[in-house]
């Protein structure tokens, strides 16, 4: 061997010190590559089948969101904050709604609170039913997908019935809803729940004691409760690393607190926990779901807001429990019809910096068990 | 509605924990902050964390006000479990001045940190890898800076990596 080692023109060996060893090499995972669930950069250092080190590149699916928010009026912004995370399309919209509710000193009435809970719990499920049906699938099993795409079906029926689109739905607005439910919303919505349950065992047979699936995932890719805090780990993650935390109970919005639900947590805080974390989050949701669709309120289903939106002068910050974890929208106001400053806090993007953490250490194959279990959208990871 | 002075014990022992800063305790619509010169920044988040629980680092990100003397603004969300509450850190200062890296109290700033510096131009002394994020690394310009115009990228990356020509 040289005295001076190679160096390559790659990220990771950039700093001084990190220069490869006689039996290293380096691998770009992705972005192209179907594990990693869009446009996912990870470039391995590998000893062997050993990670020895990990950097993510992220950005393929920049857009400039937060840009274009501070040049569309608060309503314009609306449809744009759907494509972040596209799969749960309905939580980003509540989310941007209750920040410029709040902003604007406005409550939804209680019809469309109702409404927003079944339709984002809704949501919740078909975001985990795509986790579930894609991780799976990562992980060799091929199976799962199919089944957990024909029940995301029928949530995405329900979503298409109600305000004509399915995947970014633009589903709510600014101080409540601009479609009354449809006739015949409660009946489908109930058949389905009647319905899931049964479904979320059928996934439980293939996977839940399924030897294969259980020594890919147990010990896999742990984080702490005590790490989760270090990195803003939240949603799922901290759940499963024991953290009885879900901002639907720590801090309630949109009439949450009215509902009984438990927060499923793990113990450990390695893959399979968090799998576990989400198949019982998914059961939570029915019940959710089932409660608010039994009592919906009658009444408005729009507040009284301007057509004009010009919130006097300030900033506030707003979350939600997203399906990936906190949802946060930080909205500064100078007083104009556009906001002057728009953040969003994306859960996968803090949630997808402790990869490395995970990772540091794993085998190759594990590396692609602990991404699907972080279960990022690069669409919010980039906006 | 104006910002109104945060009155309580929490801002009580905050003031009394940095006695020499010029530090304001607000508070708008019920949400609370504290506005503090950059100095005390990481001294008060370390204090946050180690005395007061406030122990996740919901996000951090920055306000640009090009007219201001103190362009900058940065803005630091704290979460306690605990307390089950939160509170906002912010400082300003301008251009020509570096912000300090908080990212050995929380993991979690480093890319967040790298993130306002990828989007605003904002330098953090003591990061351990300051460099862009979202955007390619040989990009010129900060685009979340408001004298940066939405249609205005760089020109010349496009045409050098996509080869196109026109921009769009």
């Amino acid at each position: 061997m040289s005295d001076s080692p190679p160096r390559l023109d790659d990220p990771l060996l950039e700093s001084e010190g990190r220069y490869l060893e006689g039996s290293e090499m380096v691998l770009n995972l992705g972005p192209q590559h179907p594990s990693t669930h869009g446009v996912l950069r990870v470039v391995l250092k590998l000893d062997g089948e050993r990670v020895r080190d990990v950097e993510c590149m992220i950005g393929y699916l920049h857009r400039g969101v937060e840009k274009i928010g501070e040049n569309r009026t608060y309503q314009m912004f609306a449809p744009y904050v759907d494509r972040m995370d596209y799969v749960a399309a309905v939580s980003n919209g509540l989310g941007y709604c209750l920040a410029v509710e709040r902003l604007i000193s406005v409550e939804a009435p209680p019809r469309a609170q109702a409404a927003r809970v079944i339709l984002t719990e809704l949501n919740r499920i078909a975001s985990h039913l795509l986790w579930l049906g894609t991780h799976a699938l990562d992980l060799g099993a091929m199976t799962p997908v199919f089944y957990t795409f024909r029940e995301r079906e029928e949530i995405l029926k329900i979503f298409e019935n109600y305000c004509g689109a399915r995947l970014t739905t633009h589903a709510f607005r600014i101080g409540g809803l601009q479609y009354e439910l449809y006739d015949g919303f409660e009946e489908q919505v109930l058949a389905f729940c009647s319905m899931f349950p049964r479904r979320l065992d059928e996934y439980e047979t293939l996977l839940t004691g399924n030897r294969i699936w259980v020594d890919r995932l147990k010990g896999v890719g742990i984080l702490n409760a005590a790490d989760c805090k270090r990195y803003g780990v939240t949603g799922p993650l901290l759940r499963a690393g024991g953290v009885e935390w879900d901002l639907r109970k720590a801090l309630p919005y949109s009439g949450y607190e009215q509902y009984a639900f438990t927060i499923p947590t793990g113990r450990t805080g390695d893959s399979f926990d968090r799998y576990l974390v989400r198949m019982l989050e998914m059961r939570q949701s029915v019940r959710i779901i089932e409660q608010a669709v039994s009592r919906i309120p009658t009444g408005p289903i729009m507040a009284k807001v301007a057509k004009v939106l010009k919130p006097a002068p300030g900033e506030v910050y707003v979350a939600i429990e997203a399906p990936k974890g906190e949802l946060g929208y930080f909205i500064v106001s100078d007083g104009s019809d556009q906001p002057y400053r728009i953040r969003v806090r994306p859960p996968s993007f803090l949630n997808l910096q402790s990869l490395e953490q995970m990772a540091k250490g794993a085998l190759v194959a594990d590396v692609v068990a602990i991404i699907g279990t972080i279960d990022i959208v690069l669409g919010e990871v980039d906006r | 509605m104006q910002a109104v002075e945060w009155v309580g014990e929490l801002p009580q022992r905050i003031a009394g924990a940095f006695p020499d800063a010029c530090l304001q305790c607000l508070s708008y619509l019920g949400q609370h902050f504290v506005e503090v010169p950059t100095g005390v920044v990481a001294p008060l988040i370390q204090y946050l964390r180690d005395h007061e629980q406030y122990d996740m680092l919901t996000d951090l990100t920055a306000v640009d006000h090009p007219k201001d003397a103190g362009r900058f603004e940065i803005v630091y969300f704290l979460y306690s479990f605990a307390r089950n509450e939160r509170i906002r850190v912010k400082t300003r200062f301008a251009e020509d001045h570096d912000a300090r890296s908080i990212a050995s109290i929380f993991a979690g700033a480093n890319w967040l940190e790298r993130e306002v510096y990828d989007m605003f131009g904002v330098r953090f002394s003591g990061h351990p890898g300051l460099k862009r994020i979202l955007l390619p690394e040989e990009w010129q310009g900060f685009p979340l800076r408001k004298d940066k115009s939405i249609l205005a990228m760089d020109q010349d990356w496009v045409r050098d990596h996509l080869h196109i020509e026109s921009g769009q």
